[in-house]
């Protein structure tokens, strides 16, 4: 009762009524997925809200226990599959750790290339799907189209368009085929011109605005008790970026912001994701001027398997390539913890390995299921319609909440 | 790497925040320290957990206010016990520390979320998922499973395909 109290003594005109339990979901458009929002309202107030997940748990840490390292791979697509290509790197970065693999440079650049045009095609959805909740509906569609493009480099480089399983351990499973690097030059060359679109599209719209400042405000501090990171923790100021504060592959040798917000609310959120994709086609550009000629794969026949060409023309080659696929590899006894930014946060592996070829215990830290917390403090005394801001100024993917 | 060969490992800086202050202040408490590709592991006495995480969370010079994960671990083969891990990470000094609690079965473990908010759907899910329980969780309930799901699936004596019942045909018969 002292919650309804508090909400009723801000703004004298509230009647106290009965309270309310509302259900949100688990199918909803608004709520990303299949999330089930247990609301507890008083008038159009928001009391509590609790979210109750899980409807899409799969068990991934107890697949991974059963499978070889190499072949849990693919199921990392499976988690956050806005941007498989995140969730590849983080995973395969983890078990490089483990074994103390080092891939080559031109592999490196190949990685960064592919997460970030990730992250803006992650972005591009959440800032696209943000307006369809709040009634923008054109915004989806330009952020579509440049998706579209994103999706199209996607398919050149490994033939998928969604669940990728590019990156593998010691390195990626192709280099950039002819053509890459002139379609993917001519996208970031476009592409701030369209983020300025969308800008003049929402950023200065009077509803939009309305929407979103000031709505879901979360300090700094709380932001960090709260365990938020990602855009959802620049945005209420903290600039705490893993590719710039203890940078990975090859992020230090590039020249980018770290985009943050002041006032902690959906608005600053939006912002620093629109200026994200921006500081990641910068990224993009600069990557594509400097990557080296090289292979792109680790030459340590013992975790990786030989060239494509040489399986098929060398039979000492296949048998070790069937030994690889087969057997898998033994790795050290030990324990590492990996993350990487991933668009929604911070994406860390730990795995625990016994000394055999699968790990004996894999945890995920999912952005996403953490970031989740503060949707309860962020929507307490805000109006039902701001919940569906909240919710989508967060950006859960469930596949990574639930894993 | 266990004793002196961490000192030769870190660098000064590293050694005297990460290891040495912590072992000064709760000797007796830090049962084990490992450091293993670069990552520094405590293994801390139950009882000292709580006071260690707040002295951790706190102490000017090490600022761990981000916990950025809570997990169990089944060794009971190995060990005979669970494992509970803490990942921790200080934003402004950019320092990774892992602190561990061992735990039997019969155990609880005091519950960290009085020093970190974030620390209560980590610890929900080591609980769903082990059965391990943390004394003075607000709420500590499934998150995952349903509410009247039996048993906890990741447990090493947990079958890959579950168990056989009406909804799982491919299960495994429970003895």
């Amino acid at each position: 009762m002292e919650d309804v109290v508090s909400i009723a003594s801000n703004n004298g005109d509230d009647i106290i009524t009965k309270e309310v339990t509302l259900n949100m979901g688990p199918q909803h458009p608004s709520t990303h997925g299949v999330m089930h929002l247990v609301l507890r309202m008083q008038g159009e107030k928001i009391v509590k809200a609790e979210p109750d997940i899980g409807f899409l748990h799969r068990g991934m840490e107890k697949i991974a226990e059963n499978l070889l390292y190499p072949q849990f791979v693919p199921y990392t697509d499976r988690l956050d599959y806005l941007s498989s290509m995140t969730n590849n790197l983080s995973y395969v970065m983890a078990v490089e750790k483990l074994i103390a693999l080092d891939i080559p440079e031109r592999g490196k650049y190949i990685r960064v290339i592919a997460s970030e045009l990730s992250r803006i095609s992650s972005h591009l959805l959440a800032v696209g799907a943000w307006g369809l909740d709040l009634g923008a509906v054109t915004l989806v569609l330009y952020a579509f189209r440049e998706r579209e493009m994103i999706l199209d480099l996607f398919e050149m480089l490994c033939g998928a368009r969604l669940t990728y399983n590019y990156m593998k351990i010691g390195g990626v499973r192709g280099d950039l085929p002819s053509g890459f690097k002139e379609k993917c030059r001519d996208f970031v060359q476009i592409f701030p011109k369209r983020v300025d679109e969308y800008e003049q599209l929402l950023t200065g719209n009077r509803i939009w605005l309305q929407r979103n400042k000031g709505i879901g405000v979360i300090s700094a501090e709380d932001a960090v008790d709260l365990g938020l990171t990602g855009p959802s923790l620049r945005g209420s100021g903290v600039k705490w970026d893993i590719r710039k504060d203890t940078p990975y592959l090859v992020y230090d040798r590039f020249d980018f912001k770290v985009p943050a917000g002041e006032n902690g609310d959906c608005f600053d959120r939006y912002m620093v994701r629109v200026e994200e994709m921006r500081q990641a086609s910068r990224i993009i550009a600069q990557a594509l001027e400097q990557i080296p000629e090289g292979p792109v794969n680790a030459d340590v026949p013992e975790f990786v398997s030989p060239p494509r060409k040489d399986i098929a023309t060398n039979m000492e080659d296949l048998i070790h390539h069937f030994k690889l696929i087969s057997h898998g590899f033994k790795t050290p006894k030990g324990e590492v913890y990996s993350s990487i930014e991933a668009p929604k946060g911070e994406l860390g592996f730990y795995i625990v390995s016994d000394g055999s070829e699968r790990p004996f215990r894999v945890k995920i830290r999912a952005p996403s299921f953490v970031n989740l917390q503060s949707v309860d403090p962020m929507s307490r005394g805000a109006y039902f319609a701001d919940v569906v801001a909240v919710i989508s100024s967060l950006d859960p993917v469930f596949g990574e909440v639930d894993k | 790497m266990e004793g002196k060969d961490i000192e030769k490992e870190l660098s000064a800086q590293h050694y005297s925040l990460l290891v040495k202050k912590i072992k000064d202040r709760f000797g007796g408490d830090i049962l084990e320290t490992t450091l293993f590709r670069g990552e520094i592991t405590h293994v801390v006495e139950k009882g000292a957990l709580v006071e260690l995480c707040r002295f951790l969370k706190q102490e000017p010079d090490l600022q761990f206010k981000f916990l950025s994960d809570v997990l169990g671990v089944d060794c009971r083969k190995a060990l005979s016990c669970f494992e509970v891990v803490y990942h921790l990470y200080s934003i402004p000094n950019k320092y990774r520390l892992r602190i561990k609690v061992r735990v039997r079965e019969d155990e609880k473990v005091p519950s960290v979320t009085s020093v970190w908010r974030s620390a209560d759907f980590a610890e929900r899910e080591t609980f769903d998922m082990f059965g391990i329980v943390f004394d003075g969780h607000p709420n500590l309930k499934r998150i995952y499973m349903p509410l009247d799901w039996e048993g906890y699936p990741l447990r090493k004596d947990y079958p890959l395909t579950g168990f056989k019942d009406e909804y799982n045909p491919f299960g495994v018969e429970k003895v």
